[in-house]
């Protein structure tokens, strides 16, 4: 009954190991078999029995993106009762993304989060007393992806897809006006400027799309947070780590209100790094709100940076941070080594292992910038073992909205085509409608009563 | 007191478009049928414009017509004057509009009426609806008698609690003078009815003779006209039609409006009411749209054995003096006389979330809805209802299955999913932009799409059917027979081309790929298709039509596909979604408001989410 075939990365987006592209739907094998290239060459893996495993590589056109193992399940017997195919890739993230863009490309549509599930279950693959936690579990990857997809777009991206989506909509209200009141609103002669209109948002989508490839559309990287109590030097670290002055760093507890987020680049690996308010029990209301800020924060974090003051005693405010790591990747750092050192990173330590915790802990001093280096080289560490990994979601993310991108281009070149056919005008809104709402899938916004809107109030229409 | 009582099967509350479409589809069905009205001189009165179609309204009315219907060969047979509008758009929205006579439009109404069989018609002022454990029993009058009945259909226009006002005149009744319902709305209200106060207005009538149509330009009718009825000859309709006419307002007419906004009651406050943004008032216009130096002035006749002109776009509720000064500042409009004065109206009308998508009442059982008393504006939107709430309720008396036309097979479906579906802040118009899947919804093809439902519920003829079915049979032999018929380029078909104004062949092709050039039609190549068989002139249409538009029309079906998928799963009534967990606080609430039929409908309910709709999927797969 669901028909048409979607795709995800069905194993976590780790620079390490083995990593699963899993494809699911009536169009499964078509899809494969475009991609597909066995070693003699000759082998169509829709010809092939169900559940077999094939060795071969991935391709795009000639390109060759990976070597690969792929196993085919056919319908009804896989986990979405489905046909279904998975391709087992050499980890890593960006090989991953690429062949999921490769099947998106050839027909595929991105998984929305949970769909597997969901389709298991609506095809009965799933035993009905599970209801209500297959619906907790997409609910919670809805959130999570809803969190990240729109969340995560950069700021400048958001505001462009929002002014080429109020630039279609005013066309289409203008044709729409224009056909629902003939006698008022002419548009006789509006294809080649309309023309001119969608070639220059076509220009717009394909600098996105081009910039999207560099993973700027999405504020892809590690999720980084600095916390602390306050006035432990997270501000000074903030603006040592990005090599210039960004927070405020004074002398008073609690000067960093808001969250401040800035990128940084440590030899190859992208932090977001998040420097927050410091964690402290205050009744300052502005405060108390940055302090619940960079508590949420935290939760979502990849990575958390826990600096500690090492010239002043644990407090309260210390042992509530305690508490929260439970669960985190952290690393600690013990700032104001250059001041008389009241903790040690063995007091610390054990301080540590007393709550069942075992992480690095490199000392630093952000104001003489010591121990900068060892900081950089841990984190680089971490990464390549695999600790700390990109957020799962993220480069599925990206594959998504660059599908919707993708999607609203294609949308525009029919516009483009059906006024190169001298097709009449009531067609061009067709297809100007299909961008519309592809580029309001990117910023999570739907069609609703939009049109209505704009006619009305745009244009002047009426007996 | 002993007080007349009788008994019926359907009672029908007004005979506007609505309740006449209403009231005849129950008459036909064989339903012991009343209709009550005010005044019986205004059954089917066009209180406002006088004509019927446009954008997407001819749609609706071709719509009505494919069901069996009567507003269309109503129309048909009193036109004075009949445009197609958009013929140089795509056949998506072509949309015929005709002038009506309106007098003779109401009289023809009243005849068709009066000699229906089955058919009481009643003059008298429905009060009461008589309501007995949540079903409607039957309706009292102003007199006291009670008639009983299995259903009732409310059809009341702008008349509920109606108000006419223009300056700081305020008329206590309907339209056009006409007594207004007062006592309804109460009771509507003791049953739990949701009534809303709405907002429309009219221009005003002028004089012909004291109008000079020199300085205006004529608009004249097609000369080839279209009927709007599929059972109509269009060769007896080819008749001799009268003009509209064109004018402009201009600065001095602005400033008028300008200095006298604060004795409008639009803008002094008096009006409590919602009015339409697509139908606004000149004062409306020249204020939201400042930068207009002029407004288009429609001067159109209301009929042959009268001199009133209506003043199409200058609607106005204006002080009686200002409308003489605004109205003699547009050329050719010096020296008029006003007939009857522009006016806005203010009524009661219900909140149709109300409202199932078969137009019964969720809380009343046996009480339908139907017209402007549903929340739309607009003869033809009246009459579409009309004829669903008639014909729901008559299966449900015959205890058959409702009809509930979707939004992928009508724009009936569409006004209605529309009305029950969304929020409604403004009487509701119908627009070609409404319908996601125009390209299907035609109003060339309204027969094809909805014939064969008018004859299963008994409306349409058995010839009317067959017809139909051998229609698409054609159709589809001869869209399959030209895709195989192959052009070769020799000298022959080059000069036909160039003929046509079209680029000559490089190599062979077929006679479908010549049809889609857009300068081409079917009809230009019969010469290069001997085989051709002899087809009817409608048939050729949507030939044409199919092969022209193949790549688009394919793509829509597909999108139909997919919005059956969700339309198809059912969702129970009177639900509490608080039973959901995993649903949205906003989704509960809206769900539990709106009581949608399937997951589709509640789709379209604002504030459900697309993973509400995964939660109702899957939360109903598990039931």
């Amino acid at each position: 009954m669901q028909e048409d075939t979607i795709a995800a990365i069905a194993t976590a987006m780790t620079n390490s190991g083995i990593g699963i592209v899993r494809i699911s739907g009536e169009e499964s094998f078509a899809i494969i078999d475009k991609i597909y290239k066995s070693k003699g060459g000759k082998k169509k893996l829709s010809q092939e029995p169900s559940h077999t495993i094939h060795y071969g590589y991935i391709c795009d056109g000639d390109k060759v993106i990976d070597e690969v193992m792929v196993a085919i399940m056919r319908s009804p017997k896989s986990y979405t009762m489905e046909d279904t195919v998975e391709i087992n890739c050499h980890g890593g993230t960006l090989v991953m993304k690429r062949i999921l863009e490769t099947v998106v490309h050839y027909g595929a549509r991105p998984a929305q989060p949970g769909e597997f599930t969901k389709r298991a279950f609506l095809n009965g693959r799933i035993d009905l007393s599970q209801a209500e936690s297959v619906i907790d579990i997409i609910n919670a990857k809805n959130d999570f992806a809803l969190e990240s997809s729109v969340h995560q777009l950069r700021g400048n991206v958001k505001e462009k897809v929002k002014s080429l989506r109020h630039r279609i909509i005013h066309e289409i209200a203008f044709i729409e006006s224009a056909l629902d009141d003939p006698e008022h609103i002419s548009i006789d002669g509006y294809g080649e400027e309309l023309d001119n209109k969608v070639t220059d948002i076509c220009d717009e989508i394909e600098f996105l799309l081009s910039v999207s490839e560099n993973g700027e559309l999405l504020k892809e990287g590690i999720r980084t947070v600095i916390v602390g109590k306050p006035n432990a030097g997270k501000s000074s670290l903030m603006n040592v780590l990005i090599g210039r002055e960004r927070a405020i760093v004074t002398d008073t507890p609690g000067t960093t209100r808001d969250v401040l987020e800035e990128q940084i680049n440590l030899d190859g690996i992208t932090l977001n790094i998040a420097d927050t308010a410091g964690i402290r029990k205050t009744e300052d209301m502005i405060e108390k709100i940055g302090v619940e800020k960079a508590k949420d924060y935290l939760i979502q974090a990849d990575l958390i940076i826990y600096v500690v003051d090492a010239s002043a005693s644990l407090d309260r405010n210390d042992k509530e941070i305690l508490e929260l790591l439970q669960g985190h990747k952290v690393l600690v750092l013990l700032n104001k080594t250059d001041l008389l050192q009241v903790i040690s990173e063995e007091d610390f330590r054990n301080v540590l292992s007393e709550r069942g915790l075992y992480l690095p802990i490199v000392s630093i001093s952000a104001k003489e910038e010591t121990g900068i280096k060892e900081l950089k080289n841990v984190i680089q560490n971490m990464f390549f073992k695999g600790e700390v990994t990109c957020n799962d979601q993220m480069c599925i993310t990206n594959v998504r909205q660059k599908a919707d991108l993708q999607s609203a281009l294609d949308s525009l070149f029919l516009v483009k085509k059906s006024i190169e056919n001298q097709m009449p005008e009531d067609f061009y809104s067709i297809d100007l409608m299909n961008a519309y709402e592809a580029l309001g899938s990117i910023i999570g916004e739907s069609v609703g009563e939009d049109l209505v809107n704009e006619i009305f109030s745009k244009f002047c229409m009426g007996k | 007191m002993p007080c007349l009582n009788e008994n019926y099967d359907v009672c029908i509350v007004g005979a506007g478009h609505a309740g006449c479409e209403a009231a005849l589809a129950c008459a036909r069905l064989g339903l012991d049928t009343i209709v009550f009205t005010v005044s019986v001189e205004s059954i089917a009165l066009m209180p406002c414009n006088p004509n019927i179609g446009g954008s997407s309204k001819g749609h609706l009315v071709r719509e009505v017509d494919a069901l069996g219907g009567q507003m269309g060969i109503n129309i048909d047979k009193t036109f004075i004057q009949s445009k197609m509008l958009n013929v140089s758009k795509g056949p998506a929205v072509h949309s015929l509009r005709a002038q009506a006579d309106k007098a003779e439009y109401s009289r023809n109404m009243r005849i068709t009426l009066e000699n229906t069989e089955h058919l009481t018609l009643r003059q008298a002022e429905v009060t009461e609806l008589i309501v007995e454990d949540g079903t409607a029993k039957g309706v009292k009058t102003f007199s006291g008698a009670a008639y009983y009945s299995k259903a009732v259909v409310l059809c009341t226009g702008t008349y509920l609690k109606a108000r006419c006002l223009y300056g700081d005149v305020v008329n206590y009744t309907g339209p056009n003078g006409l007594q207004s319902a007062n006592s309804l709305s109460q009771s509507l209200r003791e049953n739990g009815i949701e009534i809303f106060r709405f907002k429309t207005g009219t221009p005003a009538r002028i004089d012909k003779r004291s109008i000079d149509f020199t300085k205006m330009q004529e608009q004249k009718g097609d000369e080839r006209v279209v009927p709007f009825s599929f059972t109509t000859n269009s060769e007896d309709i080819q008749i001799e039609q009268v003009s509209c006419w064109l004018t402009y307002t201009n600065k001095e007419t602005h400033e008028i409006i300008k200095e006298n906004l604060d004795r409008s009651p639009l803008y002094s406050g008096m009006i409590e009411g919602t009015g339409p943004r697509y139908c606004p008032s000149i004062e409306d216009k020249v204020v939201k749209f400042a930068d207009k130096e002029r407004h288009q002035v429609f001067i159109e006749p209301e009929g042959l054995y009268t001199n009133e002109m209506y003043v199409g776009g200058m609607s106005s509720s204006l002080p009686e003096d200002v409308q003489y000064r605004m109205y003699r500042s547009v050329p050719g409009l010096e020296n008029a006389k006003i007939v009857r004065n522009a006016y806005a109206i203010e009524y009661d009308c219900i909140n149709p979330r109300q409202l199932y998508p078969t137009l019964e009442f969720k809380k009343v059982k046996g009480l339908f809805s139907g017209g402007q008393f549903n929340g739309s504006s607009g003869y033809e939107e009246a009459a579409a209802q009309g004829i669903i709430a008639g014909i729901n309720a008559a299966m449900m008396v015959l205890g058959k299955e409702p009809l509930v036309p979707d939004r992928s097979e009508s724009y009936i479906g569409v006004l209605i999913d529309d009305l029950v579906t969304k929020e409604n802040h403004e009487p509701y118009r119908m627009m070609t932009s409404r319908a996601e899947y125009r390209l299907l919804l035609r109003q060339d093809n309204a027969d094809l799409r909805l014939s064969k439902k008018g004859y299963h519920i008994g409306l349409i003829s058995k010839e009317r059917y067959e017809w139909v079915v051998k229609k698409e049979k054609l159709i589809a032999q001869e869209v399959e027979r030209i895709e195989h018929v192959k052009i070769g380029a020799n000298a022959a078909v080059q000069k036909l081309l160039t003929e046509c104004g079209s680029a000559p062949l490089k190599t062979g092709t077929t006679l479908a790929e010549l049809i889609r050039r857009p300068e081409l039609q079917y009809e230009d190549l019969a010469e290069l298709d001997p085989q051709r068989p002899e087809l009817a002139e409608d048939v050729i249409e949507q030939v044409n039509i199919h092969v022209k538009y193949d790549g688009y029309i394919k793509r829509q079906l597909k999108q139909v596909k997919e919005f059956k998928k969700l339309e198809n799963k059912k969702l129970p009534e009177n639900f509490d979604y608080n039973q959901i967990k995993s649903l949205r606080i906003e989704a509960k609430q809206k769900l539990n408001l709106y009581q949608p039929v399937n997951v589709g409908q509640a789709s379209r309910i604002s504030g459900v989410s697309p993973a509400d709709i995964s939660v109702l999927l899957i939360y109903f797969r598990g039931k």
